[in-house]
């Protein structure tokens, strides 16, 4: 940006989050700027249309009071940004930046534009090593990499956030070594907010943990700001400053909300379902944001909360999301009203990096068909149920049934782990011994040599019967 | 330098006055001088799409036109590279500006610090016009590439000689004073002249038995591959890249992840050509425009590949075109059409959405190149689509298959099964069939066309009878019936699913597909005798033909007759324990 500071008296109209400007000059495209109104405190905005005849700015802060003939519009001259640094860890701030922990504003180690710029293809490195989260149906069948960006899609009133927040405390990278986090919320209650916060106290991990907060109650507007605000945080932990960074968003469909009203506001032609038709470029300016650098040793791993309307996958804002990041984990409302815990429906879930991150030296050499197995029996085994549901468990064959008990096994046992933490090695053997009550026919995806192993090591230590 | 002057910015397009310019034309915007196409011209307002980050750019900053529209920079070297959607190399743009992608840094296609060996072809004093091959040079290791007169120039060489020369080195003249060079360019909108379209029987070979089998596309041909996320179109246009029967592969990734270009770009430069012994990456060409990259640059991305395609077939060579995905280009142009305010058509996509894509994939094609001597060269492309909701009646979809020839729809359900590749085989066609048929037979087996009907109307039978099991149980089935699950089962589950990350089931040579398919069939039609014979259900045992399949699929190719041999025993024996 070339320009300096100007100061325009008074507005030509707001409207919503909207602010408009006539005739100003050396206007920049995502300028910062300071809409002063007396008795008010200073609003900050962004312009996003810049026009000799019209200026529209998007304002980052609540527009209630504000009076366009009153104000004064200070343009900076300079993009949006942020303090970054080290001594952002430990802190809690708004969904605009500020401190909200009643401590001074961190010094940091530099500014940072909010928007990010796109990293090099070329640059990027490919993510491969495993993330034990200590959920068996992630860690199993849909295994998270360190670098990934994995969205939970959950629904209006499943634990999504969590199931989140379980990944926070269990998580643990390849050597051992613990997670920064850096966690936006994003519209939701204050009371998730404050269950989700004190769970991460609560594990110790606090002083390793940066918040932005935009709750409920918070402006709108806000909502657009706090996931960049996290983002770039979480880019200077990671690529600056070399640690391994997780970061949640909860709740990408408030952030998608908040998109479309200003959508509105600025009278576009909507795409489906009324959300901008550029919410996939835009949703993709911030999942992109995830990843590894080539010699650079840090990484970015993201969680997106999204809560489908309606629990439908295909609703843009999950669709979109899906289309963006490497797999999803998808909530059951159905295993999560029998009880199961946490209610993950492996058969829709997906990790697209699974494969770059297991397998010898990085879990177990047979993880793969083990894991493929598990899915083709429950798979078989649902679909076995719902037959069932109209010709009676009698009308199955053989191996339907067998295969409907393993579904049942599977959610209870497997699935419906409660709030232990497994190992992965604790995993595996849970799955195994699902596997076993199968015989060999039942098995299609075991290689012969996988399967004669596992009968060897059951002979040389026979499993306890696991208590009932 | 011009006076005109930047009088609005709005997200990726720019709005410059006065300014006289052509549709099209090139502009340089702003002080950082960003690049940009001018889109429409209103009185003396010119409207520009911008290909870089446009965050910053100020009212009042100056804009020159180029007097050029963008075109590609189309030599050797192309060949291993990996261009943004505008054709500047990000590796060079790595090393001038970082890890992250700033505004204002360019880079030239080709790297004009390169020499190449050239061989002439033609002599001082000889008559040339427009696609005529110069001479050549070896670009990759065992590849020639022809170095051709530009379309629409003609003249008499007046110098032309042997040596090493870059890319903007002149090689020769002609006698109106053109000077001769290794590259030329040529606009990325205009499809490259012709001398004639020609009509094929050769397929494009996939090395996936699903498509080679079921669903085949002919060299030249046009194929739209929807399917909702995550439902393996990246898998199967990289798995294509690596293993499809072609010399040059350009794989466009258009506003899709950056992740999954870093996966070829890890496996490309290591993973060898069966056919001609050298890493893969040496036939391709990469050009990347990752969803958080600019739009506009994502709107011109499929035609650069298109022309660096054509470019190559003009060299008589048989080019195979992937693009991922157009669904992200459409939106790069409803992006746009929407900024321009323009009166949009359905979905919001702007009304010329169906004839651009017309004029996109028209642009397959075998041909027999301008020029001589004498060469034939094909375009195929395989485009996939990104339907929102994963539902095909969307406006992309509906436009692209009445134009493309085939279409390799992904099901969503078999995904979730984790049934790859999740073709659905029910609403899956393609016009290619019968016309690529006799190639099949000349060269796997002659009764190819036999089989593929058997197994298209096993395959229609077995869900027939899945609607009747889910209603009645399984159990109700009459005998046969229940076999013809039972084998329509092995079909799917091992004949038609594919892993691509097998190392010998990654690709299927055709030997390999017919072998699997011919068993099976045969495995088929001997239950079925049987079954008719009054032998019992209960007396015929699929587990080994099943397994001898399964181990034929994973066999290394130097070992599928020997498994051949031995899934053909296990097909003919499955009612033996009786018929003996
Ligand atoms: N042939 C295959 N063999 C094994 N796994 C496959 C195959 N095809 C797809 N998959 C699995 O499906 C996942 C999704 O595939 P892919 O990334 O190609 O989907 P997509 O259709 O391109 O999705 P999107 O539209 O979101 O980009 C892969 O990560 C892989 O796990
Ligand atoms: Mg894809």
């Amino acid at each position: 940006m070339t320009t300096f500071q100007r100061t325009y008296r008074g507005a030509h109209a707001a409207a919503g989050p909207l602010l408009f400007l006539q005739h100003a000059r050396r206007v920049a495209l995502g300028e910062r700027v300071v809409v002063r109104q007396e008795g008010q405190p200073d609003r900050r905005g962004q312009v996003i249309d810049a026009g000799e005849e019209r200026t529209v700015i998007q304002l980052l802060d609540d527009p209630v009071g504000l009076a366009p003939h009153r104000v004064e519009v200070i343009l900076t001259g300079e993009p949006v940004r942020t303090v970054v640094g080290r001594d952002l860890l430990g802190r809690a701030f708004s969904g605009h930046g500020a401190p909200v922990d009643g401590l001074p504003a961190p010094i940091g180690s530099t500014v940072r534009p909010v928007a990010g710029a796109p990293l090099n293809p070329v640059r990027r490195a490919k993510p491969s090593d495993f993330i034990e989260t200590g959920v068996s149906a992630i860690d199993a069948m849909n295994t998270l990499v360190r670098g990934q960006k994995l969205p939970v899609f959950s629904g209006p009133g499943l634990p999504g956030l969590d199931l989140a927040a379980r990944i926070v405390e269990g998580a643990r990278a390849p050597h051992g070594e613990a997670f920064a986090v850096v966690f936006a919320a994003v519209g939701i209650t204050a009371r998730e907010t404050q269950v989700f916060v004190d769970r991460i106290r609560a594990s110790g991990a606090m002083a390793r943990t940066v918040l932005y907060l935009n709750e409920a109650s918070h402006p709108s507007v806000e909502r657009l700001l706090a996931p960049r605000l996290a983002l770039t945080a979480a880019e200077y932990l990671a690529f600056d400053a070399g640690m391994q960074v997780l970061v949640v968003v909860a709740d990408m469909t408030h952030y998608c909300e908040a998109l479309r009203e200003l959508g509105t506001a600025r009278e576009e032609v909507p795409g489906r379902r009324g959300y901008p038709g550029y919410m996939y470029t835009d949703l993709a300016s911030l999942y992109e944001r995830a990843g590894i650098v080539k010699g650079r040793p840090g990484s970015i791993t993201l969680i997106p909360i999204v809560t489908m309307p309606d629990d439908d996958i295909t609703h843009p804002i999950p669709d979109l999301t899906g289309y963006i990041t490497e797999g999803q984990v998808v909530l059951s409302r159905e295993l999560h009203r029998r009880g199961i815990d946490p209610p993950i429906d492996v058969l829709p879930s997906l990790s697209r990096l699974m494969n770059s991150g297991i397998g010898e030296k990085r879990t177990w050499r047979d993880h793969r068909e083990w894991s493929d197995q598990l899915y083709a029996s429950y798979a078989r085994g649902r679909e076995a149920r719902s037959m069932a549901a109209i010709v009676g468990a009698g009308g199955l064959l053989p191996a339907d049934r067998r295969a409907l008990d393993f579904a049942d096994a599977f959610e209870a046992a497997f699935i419906g782990q409660g709030t232990a933490r497994r190992t992965i090695m604790e995993t595996a053997e849970a799955g195994w011994r699902l596997l076993d009550a199968l015989p060999r026919e039942d098995l299609a995806r075991l290689s012969d040599r996988a399967f004669q192993e596992r009968q060897a090591a059951r002979a040389a230590a026979p499993p306890e019967e696991p208590a009932p | 330098m011009s006076a005109a002057r930047i009088v609005r910015v709005a997200g990726a397009l720019v709005e410059a006055r006065p300014m006289e310019g052509a549709l099209y034309e090139l502009a340089y915007v702003g002080t950082r001088r960003l690049l940009g196409e001018i889109v429409r011209q209103v009185g003396d307002t010119a409207t520009i799409q911008v290909y870089e980050e446009t965050n910053g750019l100020a009212l009042g900053e100056p804009v020159d036109t180029a007097g050029t529209s963008l075109t590609a920079h189309l030599g050797p070297g192309l060949l291993g590279a990996v261009l943004d959607g505008t054709g500047r190399p990000l590796a060079r743009l790595a090393e001038a500006g970082g890890d992250f992608i700033g505004e204002g840094v360019s880079a030239p296609t080709l790297d004009p610090g390169r020499r190449w060996a050239f061989t002439p072809a033609v002599a001082a004093g000889t008559q040339v016009r427009g696609g005529d091959v110069l001479g050549t040079v070896e670009e990759t290791e065992g590849l020639t590439h022809a170095i051709l007169v530009p379309p629409r120039t003609c003249g008499t060489v007046t110098a032309i000689a042997a040596g090493e020369y870059s890319c903007e080195d002149t090689l020769g003249t002609l006698d109106d004073g053109t000077p001769l060079r290794l590259a030329h360019r040529w606009p990325i909108r205009v499809p490259r002249p012709i001398a004639a379209r020609l009509a094929t029987r050769r397929p494009f070979v996939t090395g996936q038995r699903v498509f080679d089998l079921l669903f085949p596309v002919a060299e030249g041909g046009a194929c739209a591959v929807p399917g909702g996320f995550g439902t393996g179109k990246t898998i199967i246009e990289q798995s294509l890249a690596r293993f499809a029967d072609a010399d040059i592969i350009v794989y466009v990734g258009c506003g899709e992840r950056g992740n999954e270009m870093t996966d070829v770009l890890t496996e490309f430069p290591a993973l060898v050509d069966p056919r001609t012994g050298r890493p893969v990456m040496d036939r391709s060409v990469l050009i990347v425009n990752t969803s958080n990259m600019p739009v506009a640059a994502r709107e011109a991305s499929i035609y650069l590949g298109v022309t660096v395609a054509e470019y190559y077939r003009d060299q008589g060579r048989r080019v195979a075109l992937m693009i991922d995905s157009t669904s992200r280009w459409a939106e790069a142009l409803r992006e746009m059409g929407a900024r321009l305010q323009e009166m949009p058509g359905e979905e919001g996509y702007p009304t010329y959405l169906a004839s651009r894509l017309s004029l996109f994939f028209e642009r397959a094609a075998v041909a027999r190149a301008q020029g001589a001597p004498e060469r034939e060269g094909a375009v195929t492309i395989i485009g996939a689509i990104s339907p929102p909701g994963g539902d095909f009646s969307e406006p992309v979809t509906q436009a692209s298959l009445r134009v493309t020839g085939a279409m390799w729809a992904l099901d969503a359900s078999l995904a979730q099964q984790r049934h790859y590749p999740a073709v659905d085989w029910d609403s899956s066609f393609s016009l290619y069939a019968d016309q690529v048929s006799p190639w099949f037979a000349e060269h796997a087996g002659r009764d190819w066309e036999e089989i593929r009907h058997y197994l298209i109307a096993l395959l229609q039978r077995e869900r027939e009878l899945r609607d009747i099991a889910s209603l009645v149980g399984p159990d109700a089935l009459e005998d046969e019936d229940r076999f013809v699950m039972n084998v329509a089962w092995i079909i799917r589950d091992v004949l038609l699913r594919q892993s691509a990350f097998h190392p010998h089931d990654a690709r299927s040579s055709i030997a390999k597909t017919y072998a699997m398919a011919s068993a099976a069939v045969l495995a088929a039609r001997t239950g079925r005798d049987a079954l008719a014979r009054g032998i019992p259900a209960a007396r015929l045992d699929l587990q080994g033909v099943r397994h001898a399949l399964s181990v034929l699929r994973d066999a290394p190719d130097d070992e599928v007759e020997v498994q051949a041999g031995r899934a053909v025993a296990a097909a003919t024996g499955i009612a033996s324990g009786v018929a003996r």
